[in-house]
């Protein structure tokens, strides 16, 4: 009987402990955090650009963590099936990452810029080449151009780079050149920074990365003309950059008090530091 | 009834192994059905041939095309190379550890090579990057010299990705040579010499045929190895999608994964989930395949 009884406290407890290990993560609760002020509840639905999901996700993580009653919902439709979602009235917050069209903003829709996504063009420190036009670029970029030389430069082959398929960089870069799925990569990196160690030491490289990450290893390519900095993404010269738009109904003081909060809080310092720390350019 | 009290103890001992057992079991079963069950969808989506024959792999295209023949075929030429280049250097290096060397240059030949596999991947991939990359951009440039078609890559290529490989199976392959090397009886050896051949010939002749499961198994070993490294290639081999060849950028199974699992959704992802499930697949006709090697000695012994 005793055998009996070890036998099943041994297998009881091999049973908790492999439950232990089973349940052991994922249940870290964070307490103490609640304020007593934030009284807000409810749920804020936005839907849109799909370029917007680091932004949005790490935006509405800090937001329900300040105001746990407060649900967001974020869908990725893309940019113009956000605002259509928007204008039907499904959504109280429409995702674009591109300026809102004449015909959006005649039905009502106000265009609220919260950040500004801005990509640098960089070649290696040796490369002679310091301005490109847009076609130069695109053409870099698409096999038609392959060595400097054409360019007025060294002659160096042009060694291209890139980012993965579903990059948000790669997809802003190929859009606002577009050349969507016509680009010849030969090298195809799944990081900024690894672009950046990579053409810093690839003799002839080329390669696109958020303008912010730009540093002194490599040389920022001015197009047709204009430095890539953020005074001329601000004053609206320099072509690879587009706005990210939260486009609401009416303008912003017109919306309901989630919607209200929601804004104030991204203008806030915390959620100016979630824009800055995504490597963004905040809108004056 | 009262047993001794060291039998329930052992009883109870019995029982803990039991359950770590299980843990393994239940590891292998549900990591299959979950290859399984995540892998299959994309074949649905998007048609079997249409997905292993495809060339065009455009994931996020408007019209998204999902073929990965190119990244299957790097794969396996890319393992089938580093097994070519890195199997017989592999093989020599043990006969010179078991039969050539004198035992205080094995004694620092064999820890050297234990210590390159415990080498991370990472490292061999800095390496690869740092040294290997810019050497082979000069021979890319030596031999591409003036061609007008050639995509430059900057020596981030196929062929990087196979020396970095080959590299890296050589610890494994080496190890479980040497031991089976080693296990052949001293009578066969000795009745060679007698028969009037030479050492080298004892070596290639009677030594390396006795040898042979325990090498194969070495091989199949260093295949499994350069199979599912995805670290050190993810830095050196470019990781464009592209036809398997030396200078080109390209992409394997394991560094598709990798490389854009990240930002991946919908049928991308699937897909993704699909390669992981070809690898998987791979990496099982490779088990069983040791397995067999394995049961085969053991009937011979």
């Amino acid at each position: 009987m005793k055998r009996f009884i070890m036998k099943a406290v041994a297998v009881g407890m091999a049973v908790l402990m492999t439950a232990g290990i089973a349940t052991g993560c994922g249940s870290a609760t964070e307490e103490g955090k609640t304020e007593e002020t934030t009284k807000l509840s409810g749920k804020i639905s936005l839907a849109g650009s799909t370029s917007m999901e680091k932004l949005c996700e790490a935006m509405s993580e800090s937001f329900m963590e300040a105001y746990p009653d407060v649900t967001v919902t974020t869908e990725y439709t893309g940019s113009s099936a956000g605002i259509e979602s928007l204008t039907q009235g499904s959504i109280d917050i429409g995702n674009a990452s591109r300026e809102l069209k004449d015909g959006e903003k005649e039905k009502g829709v106000t265009e609220n810029v919260v950040a500004i996504d801005g990509i640098a063009v960089i070649t290696d420190k040796e490369n002679a080449t310091k301005d490109l036009t847009t076609e130069q670029l695109a053409a870099i970029y698409t096999g038609e151009i392959s060595n400097w030389k054409e360019l007025g430069g060294n002659d160096e082959a042009i060694v291209v780079i890139g980012r993965e398929a579903g990059s948000g960089t790669r997809s802003a870069f190929e859009e606002l050149l577009k050349i969507e799925d016509a680009c010849q990569y030969a090298q195809e990196l799944d990081s900024t920074g690894a672009v950046l160690a990579k053409v810093a030491s690839t003799p002839g490289a080329i390669g696109y990365v958020s303008l912010d990450v730009v540093d002194d290893t490599v040389n920022a390519v001015s197009l047709n003309g204009v430095p890539a900095l953020e005074e001329s993404i601000l004053a609206g010269k320099y072509l690879l950059s587009r706005p990210f738009v939260m486009a609401t109904m009416g303008e912003v003081s017109e919306q309901n008090e989630l919607v209200k909060t929601w804004f104030e809080f991204i203008s806030s310092d915390e959620g100016k530091s979630i824009i800055s720390d995504l490597g963004l350019i905040l809108p004056q | 009834m009262n047993k001794p009290k060291k039998h329930i103890g052992e009883s109870a001992a019995k029982y803990v192994f039991a359950i770590c057992a299980a843990v393994a079991i239940l590891a292998v079963c549900s990591i299959t059905i979950y290859m399984i069950a995540k892998g299959t969808p994309a074949f649905k989506n998007v048609g079997v041939s249409e997905l292993l024959f495809g060339t065009l792999w455009q994931p996020t295209a408007a019209e998204p095309s999902y073929g990965i023949v190119y990244i299957i075929l790097s794969s396996v030429i890319g393992t089938g190379a580093c097994i070519l280049i890195g199997v017989p250097i592999a093989l020599l290096t043990a006969v010179f550890l078991t039969e050539v060397a004198n035992r205080k240059l094995a004694s620092v030949v064999q820890p050297a090579i234990e210590l390159l596999a415990a080498i991370p991947s990472v490292i061999y991939g800095l390496l690869g990057l740092m040294i290997l990359n810019p050497a082979m951009y000069k021979l890319e440039k030596l031999i591409f010299a003036g061609s007008e078609t050639h995509r430059f890559t900057g020596g981030s290529n196929m062929l990087s990705a196979i020396l970095i490989l080959a590299i890296m199976i050589l610890p494994t392959v080496v190890n479980v040579s040497a031991s089976s090397i080693r296990a052949v009886s001293k009578d066969l050896r000795a009745a060679s010499l007698a028969l009037g051949a030479s050492k080298i010939q004892t070596i290639f002749k009677v030594t390396i045929p006795a040898a042979k499961s325990g090498i194969m198994t070495g091989v199949a070993l260093g295949i499994g190895r350069a199979l599912g490294e995805a670290m050190a290639i993810n830095m050196v081999a470019g990781g464009a999608v592209n036809i398997p060849l030396p200078f080109n950028s390209v992409r394997f199974l394991t560094t598709q994964i990798v490389s854009e699992m990240g930002y991946a959704e919908g049928t991308h992802r699937q897909v993704l989930f699909t390669v992981g499930l070809v690898l998987y697949v791979f990496i099982m006709i490779i088990n069983l395949m040791l397995q067999r090697i394995r049961k085969g000695r053991e009937k011979n012994e």
